[in-house]
């Protein structure tokens, strides 16, 4: 009672043209009006801008005469405030936006899905490197080698192109890979990005 | 003696708004003048 009392007394005095009454409100119930704000937003920055404009409504109100709630400065001051956190709610449902802060930084979890330019060089490499083993295996191995992997064929399909059996094109495939990493150690080469 | 395991920086930061912006405020609240013409209401800030 006693607050309000002395609230509506500062109000007075600034309608009246005392501009320190309105530094004495402002310091006097910042710290309740910046905590209310900052539990519903959890950001410092949009915190700063909500006091503000909360503030900027409550001299505008004051100057135009227009305050009339005798005595419950603060409950109005919040209520304004209030009203203008979930305006910064409805706006950012609209436009979402994610900011990181120290702790956290989306970056650390979206990363840029393309390789950059060291792996791409390496994975260059290894495509080359690749192509000249498979160019050492002996053209039926090679042929089974090229369809199935590459083409993506199946036995079945790879046996009636080449007109083999299914168990010959399989064994074929065995050997080409048996093959290749045989090739791979002879030649001391390193086949991973 | 029990220790007790509380350091200063888990103690919780008090929440106030930036001197600037209460700078700010008051300096619009200064500048801000509010002239009535009939039903019609301006706003002027005075630089």
């Amino acid at each position: 009672m006693d607050q309000q009392l002395q609230d509506s007394c500062l109000v007075k005095r600034y309608l009246d043209g005392d501009e320190k009454a309105l530094e004495v409100l402002i310091n006097k119930h910042s710290q309740r009006i910046y905590g209310f704000i900052y539990s519903k937003v959890y950001d410092r920055d949009v915190t700063e801008d909500i006091f503000q404009d909360t503030f900027i409504k409550v001299i505008k109100t004051l100057k135009r005469g227009k305050y009339n709630e005798e005595g419950k400065f603060l409950p109005w001051v919040i209520r304004i405030a209030q009203n203008l956190v979930i305006d910064h709610f409805r706006r950012n449902s609209r436009m979402p936006k994610f900011e990181g802060n120290d702790e956290f930084n989306i970056l650390t979890v979206l990363g840029d899905p393309g390789l950059n330019a060291e792996k791409q060089i390496i994975k260059e490499q290894v495509e080359t490197d690749l192509k000249s083993l498979v160019a050492e295996l002996p053209q039926d191995q090679q042929e089974v080698l090229i369809m199935r992997l590459y083409k993506d064929m199946s036995f079945k399909e790879i046996a009636a192109v080449t007109g083999v059996s299914i168990n010959t094109a399989l064994g074929r495939m065995r050997y080409a890979i048996i093959n290749l990493r045989k090739l791979v150690k002879k030649n001391n080469i390193i086949l991973t990005n | 003696m029990a220790n007790l395991y509380i350091s200063e920086s888990s103690k919780q930061k008090q929440l106030k708004p930036r001197k600037e912006t209460i700078r700010f405020l008051l300096d619009y609240s200064k500048a801000l003048s509010v002239t009535k013409y009939k039903e019609m209401t301006f706003e002027t800030i005075s630089n």
